[in-house]
């Protein structure tokens, strides 16, 4: 009973094994893929271990506090940012073998020649409550 | 309407319909419904005069026959429309005339079930919460924070799994003891108090089975909770144990979980809960932080050792021995333990502090809260490394 964050990334994350960008994929690789994921997604509801997950344009803005009775300032876009989250899922599951055994599978989604990406994903683990036994 | 009153009826409804040939599923789904009617049509306030306005007799009377009644019509109703006719046939012919309530132990049988070896801990807990808790799936997805249709598959999955099962095979009560600590440990959030729940559920247990173990657990839950209300500050953050305002600890739930546990100790079967509640109980038992008996709190933990083995008890066995015998024998005591354990780090920093070295502590608590796994620990133990550095010159 743990959950974790699955990072897709736009960029930043190590190469993937089957690295061609998307828009060098044919039609039908790119529905495979969709595919391969809405699939995923729903399976894991079937399962009981899905809690959310979404898809992030590419493009964003930094913003920050700029003083009482200022408006915020706005920055961007970054093109130049190293790291850029392309999505996310949250899963809740038993353990984290569990949660290393769904990023793989993940992973495992279908790219250029409709073979797996192996793409890097990023795998992180939700701070949680305190237990009540604490001694 | 009591609802305890209610949820509390819930296995041995349940246990009637699968008793009358109903599967387990399709029972557990009937008697949610019938719940969900009695908290609808239910006069509130279960008082004498008050009378209801629909259902199967009179449910101040007899609640659970009310319930039965009206969850085994449930049910016939979803078999009929469903295809299964010809099974229909075949329970309606079955059901038998109005009687006693059905044994005590189908309670016992249903915790059992739940809490099935074939289940994942997530799924046990899960189940017994709504087969046996009479919980809503919405109100466990809500404690638990998933979304109401992840929480409604994984019942469904696990009554799946469990359908499969005899209900009449006695099962083991260490893996259901296990589910119901879980729920006590990992209580989290929303409109039900899931540490209430697993005491009551415990206490149910525990007034079933002849287990001291059963008693150990509910003795340790009763001596936890009894500190809740000094857990916490007002702003949210974790008082640690030697900080806590013991005029704030529930001196009625300290003076159960005392006694079950002396009853439970004196018939000489000890486990795994019984220690862990002995060592909760000399906590309760000191006035303040200062007249704790870590001696023999050690001796408890050498016990814990021995029955567990367990890495966890032995990081918890150096804390009370630098407690017991200075934070050089605690820090002698770290020393054999594979540094890699969770929370190691954070109890080196705090054996440090108390032999009077702020510098490797503050750096050890900045450390262990980088590697915390939940936010209130992180933040206390980035608390300790700030006041520490905030009192020497930068």
């Amino acid at each position: 009973m743990a959950k974790y964050l699955l990072l897709k990334h736009y960029r930043g994350a190590p190469a993937a094994v089957n690295d061609v960008p998307m828009d060098r994929w044919t039609p039908e690789e790119i529905s495979a893929h969709v595919q391969y994921m809405n699939d995923f997604a729903a399976r894991l509801e079937k399962t009981g271990e899905f809690v959310d997950g979404q898809a992030l344009a590419p493009d964003g803005a930094w913003v920050r506090y700029d003083g009482e009775g200022r408006p915020p300032v706005t920055d961007g876009p970054f093109a130049e940012t190293k790291d850029l989250v392309a999505g996310w899922m949250v899963i809740d599951v038993d353990d984290y073998e569990r949660a290393v055994e769904l990023a793989g599978e993940l992973s495992a989604a279908p790219g250029a020649g409709g073979k797996p990406i192996h793409e890097w994903l990023e795998l992180r683990p939700f701070l949680t409550a305190p237990p009540t036994v604490t001694e | 309407m009591d609802e305890a009153l209610l949820r509390g009826l819930t296995p041995s409804v349940l246990a009637a319909l699968v008793r009358r040939g109903a599967d387990f599923a399709a029972a557990e789904d009937a008697v949610q419904d019938a719940l969900a009617e009695a908290v609808r049509v239910w006069p509130t306030g279960l008082s004498p005069g008050s009378r209801p306005r629909s259902g199967g007799g009179d449910p101040i009377r007899d609640a659970k026959g009310w319930l039965i009644t009206v969850a085994w019509r449930r049910f016939l109703d979803a078999e009929r429309a469903d295809a299964a006719r010809r099974r229909r046939e075949v329970l309606v012919g079955r059901e038998p005339a109005p009687g006693p309530a059905p044994a005590v132990d189908d309670t016992l049988r249903l915790y059992f079930l739940c809490a099935h070896p074939s289940l994942s801990p997530s799924s046990a807990v899960a189940l017994t919460l709504r087969a046996v808790g009479g919980l809503t799936t919405r109100q466990i997805a809500r404690a638990y924070l998933v979304p109401e249709a992840t929480m409604a598959q994984r019942i469904s999955r696990a009554k799946r799994t469990v359908s499969g099962v005899l209900f009449d095979r006695p099962g083991d009560v260490a893996t259901v003891l296990r589910v119901l600590y879980l729920i006590f440990n990992e209580g989290y959030s929303g409109d039900v108090d899931l540490a209430a729940e697993a005491i009551r559920l415990t206490r149910q247990l525990a007034a079933r089975v002849d287990h001291p173990e059963a008693a150990g657990l509910l003795a340790l839950m009763l001596l936890h909770h009894a500190r809740r209300a000094a857990r916490t500050a007002p702003d949210g953050s974790l008082v640690p144990l030697a900080e806590q305002d013991r005029g704030r600890w529930d001196t009625g739930a300290i003076a159960e979980g005392t006694g079950i546990l002396r009853a439970a100790l004196a018939r000489d079967r000890l486990g795994e809960f019984q220690a862990q509640a002995a060592v909760a109980a000399l906590h309760a038992d000191a006035p303040t932080a200062e007249e704790t008996d870590w001696a023999q709190i050690v001796e408890w933990y050498d016990e814990l050792v021995r029955l567990t083995g367990s890495p966890v008890v032995r990081l918890n066995r150096a804390v009370a021995v630098g407690e017991a015998e200075g934070p050089r024998a605690g820090l002698a005591a770290l020393a054999a333990l594979d540094d890699s354990l969770p929370r190691h780090t954070a109890v080196a920093a705090y054996l440090h502090e108390r032999d009077g070295d702020p510098v490797t502590a503050a750096r050890l608590y900045a450390e262990a809260a980088a590697k915390a796994t939940d936010l209130a620990e992180r933040d206390h133990l980035t608390r300790r490394a700030a006041r520490l550095n905030a009192r020497r010159p930068r």
